[in-house]
Protein backbone atom coordinates (compact mmCIF):
# COMPACT_ATOMS: atom_id res chain seq x y z
CA UNK A 1 0.00 0.00 0.00
CA UNK A 2 3.00 2.37 0.98
CA UNK A 3 4.85 1.18 -1.90
CA UNK A 4 1.85 2.45 -4.53
CA UNK A 5 0.92 5.57 -2.55
CA UNK A 6 4.90 6.29 -3.59
CA UNK A 7 4.71 5.10 -6.91
CA UNK A 8 1.18 7.56 -7.39
CA UNK A 9 2.91 10.89 -5.43
CA UNK A 10 5.95 9.89 -7.94
CA UNK A 11 3.66 9.38 -11.00
CA UNK A 12 2.13 13.09 -9.78
CA UNK A 13 5.50 14.75 -9.56
CA UNK A 14 6.50 14.01 -12.85
CA UNK A 15 3.28 15.16 -14.31
CA UNK A 16 4.05 18.48 -13.08
CA UNK A 17 7.45 18.84 -14.03
CA UNK A 18 6.70 18.13 -17.29
CA UNK A 19 3.31 20.79 -17.07
CA UNK A 20 6.07 22.94 -15.79
CA UNK A 21 8.27 21.94 -18.78
CA UNK A 22 5.61 22.82 -21.09
CA UNK A 23 4.27 25.82 -20.30
CA UNK A 24 7.83 27.06 -20.05
CA UNK A 25 8.29 27.29 -23.91
CA UNK A 26 4.64 28.48 -24.54
CA UNK A 27 3.86 25.65 -27.22
CA UNK A 28 5.13 22.77 -25.80
CA UNK A 29 2.82 20.36 -27.15
CA UNK A 30 3.01 21.36 -30.96
CA UNK A 31 6.71 19.99 -30.99
CA UNK A 32 6.20 16.29 -30.92
CA UNK A 33 4.03 16.69 -33.92
CA UNK A 34 6.93 18.05 -35.79
CA UNK A 35 9.62 15.68 -35.10
CA UNK A 36 7.21 12.65 -35.47
CA UNK A 37 6.18 12.84 -38.59
CA UNK A 38 10.08 13.95 -39.19
CA UNK A 39 11.39 10.52 -38.76
CA UNK A 40 8.21 9.16 -40.00
CA UNK A 41 9.76 10.44 -43.84
CA UNK A 42 13.10 9.92 -42.72
CA UNK A 43 14.72 7.50 -45.66
CA UNK A 44 11.93 7.62 -47.78
CA UNK A 45 12.35 9.72 -50.64
CA UNK A 46 9.33 9.24 -52.58
CA UNK A 47 7.98 12.06 -49.94
CA UNK A 48 8.47 15.87 -49.78
CA UNK A 49 8.13 16.92 -46.75
CA UNK A 50 7.52 20.64 -46.20
CA UNK A 51 7.19 22.74 -43.55
CA UNK A 52 4.03 25.41 -43.11
CA UNK A 53 2.74 27.09 -40.44
CA UNK A 54 -0.08 25.15 -38.75
CA UNK A 55 -1.55 28.29 -36.70
CA UNK A 56 -1.99 31.50 -39.61
CA UNK A 57 -5.56 31.23 -41.34
CA UNK A 58 -5.00 32.61 -44.56
CA UNK A 59 -1.21 31.39 -45.20
CA UNK A 60 -0.53 28.35 -43.58
CA UNK A 61 -3.18 26.30 -41.61
CA UNK A 62 -4.52 23.11 -39.97
CA UNK A 63 -8.07 22.48 -40.36
CA UNK A 64 -8.40 19.02 -39.64
CA UNK A 65 -6.69 16.77 -41.64
CA UNK A 66 -6.83 19.44 -44.00
CA UNK A 67 -4.08 22.18 -44.61
CA UNK A 68 -5.30 25.14 -46.41
CA UNK A 69 -3.43 28.61 -46.62
CA UNK A 70 -1.94 30.80 -49.56
CA UNK A 71 1.62 29.41 -48.26
CA UNK A 72 0.58 25.87 -48.49
CA UNK A 73 -1.33 26.39 -51.92
CA UNK A 74 2.34 28.15 -53.29
CA UNK A 75 3.90 25.01 -51.54
CA UNK A 76 1.45 22.45 -53.32
CA UNK A 77 2.11 24.34 -56.72
CA UNK A 78 5.93 24.04 -56.41
CA UNK A 79 5.87 20.59 -55.46
CA UNK A 80 3.95 19.17 -58.29
CA UNK A 81 6.40 21.33 -60.38
CA UNK A 82 9.16 19.28 -59.10
CA UNK A 83 7.39 16.17 -59.91
CA UNK A 84 5.57 15.48 -56.23
CA UNK A 85 1.94 14.51 -56.58
CA UNK A 86 -0.05 16.19 -53.46
CA UNK A 87 -0.05 12.73 -51.17
CA UNK A 88 4.08 12.81 -51.93
CA UNK A 89 3.76 15.56 -49.46
CA UNK A 90 4.46 15.62 -46.02
CA UNK A 91 3.29 18.86 -44.24
CA UNK A 92 5.56 19.68 -41.24
CA UNK A 93 4.73 22.45 -38.61
CA UNK A 94 7.72 24.85 -39.29
CA UNK A 95 6.75 27.50 -35.93
CA UNK A 96 8.73 31.01 -36.65
CA UNK A 97 11.40 30.31 -34.02
CA UNK A 98 12.43 26.74 -35.12
CA UNK A 99 12.17 27.55 -39.33
CA UNK A 100 16.47 27.39 -39.58
CA UNK A 101 16.97 24.48 -37.26
CA UNK A 102 14.85 22.39 -38.85
CA UNK A 103 16.23 22.91 -42.47
CA UNK A 104 19.74 22.67 -40.71
CA UNK A 105 18.98 19.43 -38.94
CA UNK A 106 17.36 18.07 -42.30
CA UNK A 107 14.06 17.85 -40.97
CA UNK A 108 12.25 19.50 -43.46
CA UNK A 109 13.81 19.77 -47.35
CA UNK A 110 11.82 22.98 -47.89
CA UNK A 111 9.85 25.57 -45.53
CA UNK A 112 6.98 27.84 -47.13
CA UNK A 113 5.85 29.70 -43.58
CA UNK A 114 6.07 33.47 -44.05
CA UNK A 115 9.69 33.29 -43.64
CA UNK A 116 11.36 36.56 -44.32
CA UNK A 117 14.88 36.85 -46.40
CA UNK A 118 17.41 38.02 -44.54
CA UNK A 119 21.33 38.55 -44.57
CA UNK A 120 21.64 36.80 -40.91
CA UNK A 121 19.21 33.39 -42.20
CA UNK A 122 21.62 33.39 -45.62
CA UNK A 123 24.34 32.43 -43.61
CA UNK A 124 22.72 29.29 -41.98
CA UNK A 125 20.58 28.65 -45.00
CA UNK A 126 19.31 29.51 -48.14
CA UNK A 127 16.52 31.14 -49.44
CA UNK A 128 14.58 30.45 -53.32
CA UNK A 129 12.61 33.28 -54.20
CA UNK A 130 10.73 35.70 -53.29
CA UNK A 131 7.16 34.75 -54.05
CA UNK A 132 5.51 37.60 -52.38
CA UNK A 133 6.27 40.78 -50.97
CA UNK A 134 4.68 41.61 -47.65
CA UNK A 135 4.70 44.74 -45.31
CA UNK A 136 4.38 45.46 -41.98
CA UNK A 137 0.51 46.58 -41.09
CA UNK A 138 -1.91 47.02 -39.01
CA UNK A 139 -5.68 45.51 -38.00
CA UNK A 140 -8.09 47.38 -37.02
CA UNK A 141 -12.12 46.80 -35.95
CA UNK A 142 -14.06 47.56 -39.38
CA UNK A 143 -15.41 50.91 -38.21
CA UNK A 144 -12.47 52.49 -36.70
CA UNK A 145 -11.42 55.10 -39.36
CA UNK A 146 -9.18 57.18 -36.52
CA UNK A 147 -6.04 54.98 -37.18
CA UNK A 148 -4.65 55.35 -41.32
CA UNK A 149 -1.22 54.38 -40.26
CA UNK A 150 1.48 53.50 -37.66
CA UNK A 151 1.58 57.45 -36.27
CA UNK A 152 -1.81 57.33 -35.02
CA UNK A 153 -1.08 55.05 -32.40
CA UNK A 154 -0.01 57.24 -30.00
CA UNK A 155 -1.66 56.38 -26.58
CA UNK A 156 -3.48 53.31 -28.07
CA UNK A 157 -3.02 49.95 -27.28
CA UNK A 158 -1.32 47.76 -29.80
CA UNK A 159 -1.20 43.60 -29.85
CA UNK A 160 1.59 41.63 -31.40
CA UNK A 161 3.04 37.96 -30.82
CA UNK A 162 5.42 37.75 -27.99
CA UNK A 163 8.86 37.92 -29.14
CA UNK A 164 8.34 39.81 -32.43
CA UNK A 165 9.97 43.12 -33.47
CA UNK A 166 7.23 44.24 -35.18
CA UNK A 167 5.37 46.05 -32.14
CA UNK A 168 8.90 47.32 -30.99
CA UNK A 169 9.57 49.47 -34.50
CA UNK A 170 6.33 50.91 -33.94
CA UNK A 171 6.97 52.22 -30.38
CA UNK A 172 10.85 52.89 -31.22
CA UNK A 173 10.27 54.91 -34.81
CA UNK A 174 6.42 55.99 -35.22
CA UNK A 175 4.14 56.61 -32.04
CA UNK A 176 6.64 56.52 -28.48
CA UNK A 177 3.56 56.49 -26.91
CA UNK A 178 2.25 53.25 -28.04
CA UNK A 179 0.74 50.16 -25.49
CA UNK A 180 2.04 47.26 -26.44
CA UNK A 181 0.02 44.34 -25.50
CA UNK A 182 2.50 40.97 -26.28
CA UNK A 183 0.56 37.61 -26.95
CA UNK A 184 0.87 33.80 -28.00
CA UNK A 185 -0.26 34.09 -30.73
CA UNK A 186 -2.19 36.54 -33.65
CA UNK A 187 -5.76 34.54 -32.78
CA UNK A 188 -5.27 35.98 -29.16
CA UNK A 189 -4.30 39.10 -30.57
CA UNK A 190 -7.60 39.14 -32.74
CA UNK A 191 -9.68 38.47 -29.62
CA UNK A 192 -8.58 41.17 -27.86
CA UNK A 193 -9.05 43.69 -30.73
CA UNK A 194 -12.75 42.28 -31.43
CA UNK A 195 -13.38 42.99 -27.53
CA UNK A 196 -11.67 46.28 -27.50
CA UNK A 197 -9.14 45.91 -25.15
CA UNK A 198 -6.36 46.35 -28.10
CA UNK A 199 -6.58 49.06 -30.79
CA UNK A 200 -5.15 47.57 -33.35
CA UNK A 201 -3.01 44.38 -34.37
CA UNK A 202 0.33 44.62 -36.09
CA UNK A 203 2.42 42.19 -38.37
CA UNK A 204 2.62 41.52 -42.51
CA UNK A 205 -0.04 42.62 -44.02
CA UNK A 206 -1.40 39.16 -45.77
CA UNK A 207 -1.05 37.52 -41.99
CA UNK A 208 -3.72 40.67 -41.29
CA UNK A 209 -5.40 39.57 -44.20
CA UNK A 210 -5.28 36.15 -43.62
CA UNK A 211 -6.78 36.69 -40.00
CA UNK A 212 -9.25 39.12 -41.11
CA UNK A 213 -10.45 36.74 -43.75
CA UNK A 214 -11.89 34.13 -41.84
CA UNK A 215 -15.73 33.65 -41.18
CA UNK A 216 -15.43 34.35 -37.22
CA UNK A 217 -14.16 37.68 -37.88
CA UNK A 218 -15.51 39.13 -41.31
CA UNK A 219 -16.52 42.42 -41.30
CA UNK A 220 -15.61 42.96 -37.72
CA UNK A 221 -11.81 43.68 -38.54
CA UNK A 222 -10.29 45.09 -41.54
CA UNK A 223 -6.79 45.87 -42.70
CA UNK A 224 -5.51 49.57 -43.15
CA UNK A 225 -3.60 48.65 -46.19
CA UNK A 226 -0.97 51.18 -45.50
CA UNK A 227 2.05 48.82 -45.73
CA UNK A 228 5.52 50.57 -44.06
CA UNK A 229 8.31 47.81 -44.51
CA UNK A 230 9.63 45.42 -46.78
CA UNK A 231 9.14 41.51 -45.94
CA UNK A 232 10.33 39.32 -49.05
CA UNK A 233 8.92 36.17 -48.39
CA UNK A 234 11.48 33.65 -49.78
CA UNK A 235 11.38 29.10 -49.66
CA UNK A 236 13.27 28.13 -47.41
CA UNK A 237 16.02 25.71 -48.06
CA UNK A 238 19.20 23.74 -46.54
CA UNK A 239 22.19 25.85 -47.07
CA UNK A 240 23.18 25.44 -50.82
CA UNK A 241 20.63 23.19 -51.62
CA UNK A 242 20.44 21.88 -55.21
CA UNK A 243 16.83 22.45 -55.77
CA UNK A 244 16.92 26.06 -55.22
CA UNK A 245 17.01 26.70 -59.50
CA UNK A 246 14.21 24.54 -59.97
CA UNK A 247 12.24 26.06 -57.11
CA UNK A 248 12.85 29.60 -58.84
CA UNK A 249 11.61 28.57 -61.57
CA UNK A 250 8.14 26.75 -60.32
CA UNK A 251 7.65 30.22 -58.79
CA UNK A 252 8.55 32.18 -61.96
CA UNK A 253 6.12 29.94 -63.80
CA UNK A 254 3.26 30.18 -60.96
CA UNK A 255 3.24 34.05 -61.49
CA UNK A 256 3.15 34.01 -65.83
CA UNK A 257 0.43 31.22 -65.62
CA UNK A 258 -1.84 33.43 -63.23
CA UNK A 259 -1.98 30.65 -60.40
CA UNK A 260 -0.38 33.39 -58.28
CA UNK A 261 -3.12 35.98 -58.16
CA UNK A 262 -5.60 33.06 -58.02
CA UNK A 263 -3.93 31.59 -55.36
CA UNK A 264 -4.14 34.88 -53.57
CA UNK A 265 -7.56 35.67 -53.98
CA UNK A 266 -8.39 32.19 -52.83
CA UNK A 267 -7.22 32.55 -49.64
CA UNK A 268 -7.15 36.41 -48.49
CA UNK A 269 -9.44 37.88 -50.90
CA UNK A 270 -12.42 37.89 -48.63
CA UNK A 271 -11.07 40.33 -46.69
CA UNK A 272 -10.82 43.14 -49.41
CA UNK A 273 -7.06 43.15 -49.01
CA UNK A 274 -4.99 43.76 -52.70
CA UNK A 275 -1.17 43.14 -52.11
CA UNK A 276 1.28 45.99 -52.54
CA UNK A 277 0.86 46.29 -56.56
CA UNK A 278 4.37 48.29 -57.16
CA UNK A 279 6.06 45.21 -55.61
CA UNK A 280 3.38 42.27 -56.12
CA UNK A 281 4.24 39.89 -57.76
CA UNK A 282 7.75 39.57 -57.32
CA UNK A 283 10.62 38.93 -59.65
CA UNK A 284 12.43 35.67 -57.95
CA UNK A 285 16.61 36.47 -57.19
CA UNK A 286 18.70 34.15 -59.29
CA UNK A 287 20.33 31.15 -56.73
CA UNK A 288 23.12 31.76 -55.47
CA UNK B 1 33.19 27.22 -31.32
CA UNK B 2 35.22 29.25 -33.63
CA UNK B 3 35.89 32.63 -32.36
CA UNK B 4 33.79 34.29 -34.81
CA UNK B 5 30.89 32.57 -33.31
CA UNK B 6 31.67 34.44 -29.97
CA UNK B 7 32.06 37.24 -31.42
CA UNK B 8 28.86 37.26 -32.99
CA UNK B 9 27.53 36.16 -29.82
CA UNK B 10 28.87 38.58 -27.54
CA UNK B 11 27.29 41.69 -30.51
CA UNK B 12 24.17 40.19 -29.87
CA UNK B 13 24.34 40.34 -25.83
CA UNK B 14 25.37 44.06 -27.01
CA UNK B 15 21.99 44.37 -28.68
CA UNK B 16 19.62 42.54 -26.16
CA UNK B 17 19.32 43.35 -22.77
CA UNK B 18 19.63 39.39 -21.15
CA UNK B 19 20.03 40.32 -17.73
CA UNK B 20 17.29 43.06 -17.27
CA UNK B 21 15.12 40.21 -18.59
CA UNK B 22 16.66 37.76 -15.83
CA UNK B 23 15.66 40.67 -13.60
CA UNK B 24 12.15 40.77 -14.60
CA UNK B 25 11.45 37.27 -13.62
CA UNK B 26 13.38 37.74 -10.23
CA UNK B 27 10.86 40.38 -9.64
CA UNK B 28 8.07 38.30 -10.26
CA UNK B 29 9.41 35.44 -8.59
CA UNK B 30 9.89 37.77 -5.44
CA UNK B 31 6.34 39.36 -5.44
CA UNK B 32 4.56 36.02 -6.19
CA UNK B 33 6.20 34.16 -4.00
CA UNK B 34 5.53 36.98 -0.81
CA UNK B 35 2.05 36.56 -1.90
CA UNK B 36 1.91 32.87 -2.51
CA UNK B 37 3.37 32.46 0.90
CA UNK B 38 0.59 34.68 2.92
CA UNK B 39 -1.69 33.07 0.64
CA UNK B 40 -0.63 29.37 1.25
CA UNK B 41 -0.66 29.94 4.78
CA UNK B 42 -4.11 31.01 5.06
CA UNK B 43 -4.99 28.30 2.97
CA UNK B 44 -2.99 24.94 4.97
CA UNK B 45 -4.47 26.86 8.52
CA UNK B 46 -8.08 26.44 6.96
CA UNK B 47 -6.98 22.54 5.99
CA UNK B 48 -5.97 22.30 9.04
CA UNK B 49 -9.00 23.90 11.06
CA UNK B 50 -11.62 22.22 12.75
CA UNK B 51 -14.19 24.08 11.10
CA UNK B 52 -15.28 21.39 8.13
CA UNK B 53 -17.14 23.99 5.66
CA UNK B 54 -13.06 26.32 6.20
CA UNK B 55 -11.54 22.98 5.32
CA UNK B 56 -14.11 21.87 2.42
CA UNK B 57 -12.98 25.17 0.84
CA UNK B 58 -8.91 24.78 1.29
CA UNK B 59 -9.24 21.54 0.01
CA UNK B 60 -11.86 22.91 -3.08
CA UNK B 61 -8.95 25.32 -3.89
CA UNK B 62 -5.79 23.46 -3.94
CA UNK B 63 -7.59 21.07 -6.02
CA UNK B 64 -8.60 23.68 -8.50
CA UNK B 65 -5.85 25.91 -9.04
CA UNK B 66 -3.41 22.90 -8.96
CA UNK B 67 -4.95 21.48 -11.33
CA UNK B 68 -5.32 23.83 -13.78
CA UNK B 69 -2.22 24.75 -16.02
CA UNK B 70 -0.62 28.22 -15.09
CA UNK B 71 -0.56 28.81 -19.10
CA UNK B 72 -4.73 28.96 -18.41
CA UNK B 73 -4.47 31.03 -15.04
CA UNK B 74 -2.28 33.68 -16.93
CA UNK B 75 -3.88 34.13 -20.39
CA UNK B 76 -7.10 33.98 -17.59
CA UNK B 77 -5.80 37.36 -15.89
CA UNK B 78 -4.96 39.03 -19.17
CA UNK B 79 -7.83 38.34 -21.70
CA UNK B 80 -10.35 37.44 -18.81
CA UNK B 81 -9.51 39.98 -16.39
CA UNK B 82 -7.94 42.52 -17.88
CA UNK B 83 -9.42 42.01 -21.53
CA UNK B 84 -12.76 40.78 -21.21
CA UNK B 85 -13.94 42.35 -17.94
CA UNK B 86 -11.92 45.36 -17.41
CA UNK B 87 -9.64 44.56 -14.09
CA UNK B 88 -6.51 46.66 -14.02
CA UNK B 89 -3.98 46.51 -11.46
CA UNK B 90 -2.00 49.74 -12.19
CA UNK B 91 -3.22 52.62 -14.09
CA UNK B 92 0.67 51.92 -16.25
CA UNK B 93 -0.11 49.82 -19.05
CA UNK B 94 3.15 47.65 -18.97
CA UNK B 95 2.95 47.42 -14.70
CA UNK B 96 -0.37 46.49 -15.05
CA UNK B 97 0.57 43.38 -17.05
CA UNK B 98 3.45 42.68 -14.92
CA UNK B 99 1.15 43.09 -11.93
CA UNK B 100 -1.59 40.56 -13.56
CA UNK B 101 1.43 38.01 -14.14
CA UNK B 102 2.22 38.32 -10.69
CA UNK B 103 -1.37 37.83 -8.91
CA UNK B 104 -1.90 34.57 -11.57
CA UNK B 105 1.38 33.03 -10.18
CA UNK B 106 0.45 33.18 -6.54
CA UNK B 107 -2.83 32.17 -7.12
CA UNK B 108 -1.46 29.23 -8.41
CA UNK B 109 1.69 28.38 -6.28
CA UNK B 110 -0.25 29.49 -3.33
CA UNK B 111 -1.91 25.58 -3.61
CA UNK B 112 1.63 24.12 -3.33
CA UNK B 113 2.70 26.40 -0.97
CA UNK B 114 -0.47 25.01 1.23
CA UNK B 115 1.05 21.44 0.42
CA UNK B 116 4.59 21.84 1.36
CA UNK B 117 3.72 23.85 4.62
CA UNK B 118 0.61 20.79 5.55
CA UNK B 119 3.30 18.87 4.77
CA UNK B 120 5.56 20.71 7.51
CA UNK B 121 2.14 20.27 9.99
CA UNK B 122 2.63 16.33 9.76
CA UNK B 123 6.38 16.44 10.83
CA UNK B 124 4.66 18.26 14.36
CA UNK B 125 3.77 15.46 16.69
CA UNK B 126 0.55 14.83 17.74
CA UNK B 127 1.65 15.62 21.26
CA UNK B 128 2.33 19.14 20.28
CA UNK B 129 -1.52 19.79 19.63
CA UNK B 130 -2.84 17.64 22.28
CA UNK B 131 -0.57 19.39 25.30
CA UNK B 132 -1.68 23.00 23.37
CA UNK B 133 -5.54 22.28 24.35
CA UNK B 134 -4.39 20.88 27.46
CA UNK B 135 -2.75 24.12 28.40
CA UNK B 136 -6.33 25.73 27.04
CA UNK B 137 -5.34 27.05 23.67
CA UNK B 138 -8.13 27.74 21.50
CA UNK B 139 -7.27 26.62 17.84
CA UNK B 140 -6.15 29.98 16.68
CA UNK B 141 -3.32 29.96 19.43
CA UNK B 142 -2.16 27.01 19.25
CA UNK B 143 -1.79 27.62 15.39
CA UNK B 144 -0.21 30.64 15.87
CA UNK B 145 1.96 29.84 18.88
CA UNK B 146 2.66 26.02 18.96
CA UNK B 147 2.13 24.43 15.34
CA UNK B 148 2.69 26.98 12.40
CA UNK B 149 6.55 27.72 14.00
CA UNK B 150 7.10 24.45 13.57
CA UNK B 151 5.56 23.47 10.87
CA UNK B 152 7.34 26.06 8.84
CA UNK B 153 10.59 24.80 9.74
CA UNK B 154 9.85 21.27 9.38
CA UNK B 155 8.53 22.77 5.58
CA UNK B 156 11.72 24.59 4.18
CA UNK B 157 12.98 22.21 1.97
CA UNK B 158 9.45 21.48 0.46
CA UNK B 159 8.96 25.23 0.50
CA UNK B 160 12.36 25.64 -1.71
CA UNK B 161 11.16 23.43 -4.04
CA UNK B 162 7.86 25.30 -4.61
CA UNK B 163 10.22 28.61 -4.61
CA UNK B 164 12.75 27.09 -7.30
CA UNK B 165 9.32 26.13 -9.66
CA UNK B 166 8.17 29.51 -9.27
CA UNK B 167 11.21 30.69 -10.58
CA UNK B 168 10.95 28.52 -13.73
CA UNK B 169 7.56 28.98 -13.95
CA UNK B 170 7.46 32.84 -14.30
CA UNK B 171 8.95 32.41 -17.88
CA UNK B 172 5.26 31.65 -18.62
CA UNK B 173 4.24 35.27 -17.58
CA UNK B 174 5.33 35.66 -21.26
CA UNK B 175 1.62 34.45 -22.30
CA UNK B 176 0.85 37.02 -20.13
CA UNK B 177 2.25 40.43 -22.02
CA UNK B 178 5.08 40.49 -19.92
CA UNK B 179 8.48 41.28 -21.51
CA UNK B 180 10.68 38.38 -19.86
CA UNK B 181 13.51 35.41 -20.94
CA UNK B 182 11.59 32.99 -22.43
CA UNK B 183 10.14 35.98 -25.10
CA UNK B 184 13.66 37.71 -25.37
CA UNK B 185 14.91 34.45 -26.24
CA UNK B 186 12.54 33.31 -28.79
CA UNK B 187 13.05 36.41 -30.21
CA UNK B 188 16.93 36.23 -30.23
CA UNK B 189 16.75 32.55 -32.06
CA UNK B 190 14.11 34.42 -34.51
CA UNK B 191 16.01 37.16 -35.69
CA UNK B 192 19.77 35.40 -34.90
CA UNK B 193 19.59 31.79 -36.08
CA UNK B 194 23.43 31.57 -36.82
CA UNK B 195 23.74 31.60 -32.98
CA UNK B 196 21.05 29.33 -31.95
CA UNK B 197 22.86 27.29 -29.46
CA UNK B 198 24.59 29.96 -28.12
CA UNK B 199 21.42 32.22 -27.24
CA UNK B 200 19.96 28.79 -25.93
CA UNK B 201 23.64 27.83 -23.53
CA UNK B 202 23.66 31.89 -22.09
CA UNK B 203 19.76 31.72 -21.06
CA UNK B 204 20.21 27.71 -19.47
CA UNK B 205 23.43 29.07 -17.46
CA UNK B 206 21.35 32.30 -16.47
CA UNK B 207 19.07 29.87 -15.15
CA UNK B 208 21.57 27.62 -13.61
CA UNK B 209 23.19 30.67 -11.83
CA UNK B 210 19.46 31.85 -10.41
CA UNK B 211 18.03 28.01 -8.93
CA UNK B 212 20.90 26.72 -7.80
CA UNK B 213 21.97 29.27 -4.79
CA UNK B 214 18.32 29.00 -3.99
CA UNK B 215 18.54 24.77 -3.82
CA UNK B 216 21.78 25.35 -1.93
CA UNK B 217 20.46 28.23 0.39
CA UNK B 218 17.31 25.66 1.25
CA UNK B 219 18.96 22.73 1.65
CA UNK B 220 21.27 24.83 4.29
CA UNK B 221 18.56 26.62 5.95
CA UNK B 222 16.37 23.33 6.27
CA UNK B 223 19.31 21.50 7.99
CA UNK B 224 19.73 24.70 10.01
CA UNK B 225 16.42 25.24 11.39
CA UNK B 226 14.84 21.39 11.73
CA UNK B 227 13.43 20.77 14.67
CA UNK B 228 15.46 18.26 17.30
CA UNK B 229 13.33 15.64 18.04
Amino acid sequence: MRARRLAVAMAAAATLTLAGCSGGDGGGGTEPAASGSAVAGEGSSETLRIGIKFDQPGLGYQDGSEYTGFDVDVARYVAEALGYSEDQIEWVQAPSAQRENLLQTGQVDMIFATYSITDTRKEVISFAGPYFVAGQDLLVAADDDSITGPEDLEGKNLCSVTGSTSAQRIKDEYATGTNLLEQPGYAECVTALTSGAVDAVTTDDIILAGLAAQPANEGQVKVVGNPFSEENYGVGLPLDSDRCEAVTEAITAMIEDGSWEQILQDNVGASGYEANADLNPPTPEACA
Amino acid sequence: MDEGYLARLGTLLEQYDVPAAFWVNIQLTFWAGLLALALGTVLAVMRISPVASLRALGAGYVTVLRNTPLTIILVFCTLGLWGQLGVTLSSDFTSNFFRLAVLGLAVYHAAFVCEALRSGVNTVPVGQAEAARALGLRFSQSARLVILPQAFRGAVAPLGNVLIALIKNSTVAAVASVAETSGLMRQMIEFRPDVVLGIFLVFALGYVVVVVPVGLATTALSRRLAVAR
